[in-house]
């Protein structure tokens, strides 16, 4: 990792608010749920996206329409779970580190953001000629079916965290 | 007394045949787990959706029936797992939610919630004017919005609290 990076995480890791949420029985707890409340909001959201895509909900509303309608509230709840899981990541960065499926959860964020990116800026350029049918073309289908496999692992993987690291 | 029989259950339970594969294969309780959260996740963002639709606040383009009627049929059986998996989890540990109040309050604001999210469903498929009659039922309506987000947020903070109120 970059040695800025590293700096960075170590003076995170060592400030009074890192020390707080480590030492403090009801900080952790509270931000945890938090954290847990906000990633279901972006998980059951993008899903109900996703089974538009797939052409199995909402198959009446047009792709734009459906988008428009719930992906506000997925970027609201996105940056609080981010928020809330940077609290959790500086008071124990060194350990959350050195955990397996916190790096992976890391990783399949970003595939997921980057299917999000490819599927905007390639696959779904002329969208609006085939928004409103329900069968969507394949790309569209296949964005979708990714995304479901990647957020659930999203899932996986931050649950597998809290019973392989002994923090809280 | 109460306690004594909730003691002996949990002790019966977590003698059978059952738990004991539950206990013992490690795997088995975050895999619960994993998908208990993900149920989770679909229900609380049906709700919330509509619960946003009622404060015109998301897909004002479409109507309160129809968000209500793509949003929250999913939810009862999605609950079902959730049940199976609940169940599961409490049979390989009894303890950490039978002895647990926690657990009970839970229970109680799932059981306000639900009702809430049903009388919601049935009102609009009775009469898709229902919450759009006069001001009054406006008012009314985003009232018993405000109370559903605030009763799925509990079911979720109770949720993670189980696990940091257990009693050893």
């Amino acid at each position: 990792m970059m040695p800025q990076l590293q700096h960075l995480i170590a003076y995170l890791e060592s400030s009074g608010l890192a020390d707080n949420i480590r030492e403090n029985d009801v900080l952790f707890p509270l931000i945890e749920s938090v954290h847990v409340l906000a990633i279901c909001l972006v998980v059951g959201s993008i899903l109900a996206v996703d089974l538009r895509l797939l052409g199995l909900a909402s198959i009446q509303r047009p792709l734009r329409r459906v988008m428009r309608g719930i992906l506000p509230l997925t970027w609201c709840a996105f940056v609080v779970a981010v928020a809330s899981g940077g609290l959790m990541f500086i008071s124990n960065a060194t350990k959350y580190l050195e955990n397996g499926y916190f790096i992976a959860k890391i990783f399949l964020i970003a595939a997921a953001g980057l299917n999000m990116v490819i599927f905007h800026g390639i696959s779904g350029k002329d969208l609006s000629r085939w928004e409103s049918e329900a069968r969507l073309p394949l790309p569209a289908r296949l964005a979708g079916g990714l995304s479901i496999l990647l957020w659930v692992c999203v899932v996986a993987c931050g649950r597998w965290i809290g019973f392989t690291m002994k923090v809280g | 007394m109460v306690d004594a029989a909730l003691g002996d259950l949990s002790k019966w339970l977590a003698a059978t045949a059952l738990s004991h594969t539950i206990q013992t294969a490690g795997w088995v309780i975050p895999t619960l787990q994993i998908i208990h959260i993900l149920g989770v996740a679909v229900i609380f963002t049906s709700a919330i959706l509509v619960d946003l639709r009622i404060w015109r606040l998301l897909q004002r383009d479409a109507p309160l029936p129809d968000v209500a009627r793509r949003f929250l049929p999913t939810i009862w059986p999605v609950l079902l797992i959730l049940l199976i998996t609940g169940g599961l989890l409490i049979v390989g540990e009894p303890r950490r939610s039978l002895l647990n109040f926690t657990f009970y309050f839970k229970m109680a604001l799932l059981a306000v919630a639900l009702l809430l999210t049903g009388g919601l469903q049935w009102s609009l498929s009775a009469a898709p004017e229902f919450w759009d009659k006069d001001r009054g039922r406006r008012m009314a309506g985003r009232l018993v919005a405000t109370v559903s987000v605030l009763l799925w947020c509990g079911v979720l903070f109770a949720g993670r609290w189980i696990a940091y109120t257990q009693s050893g």
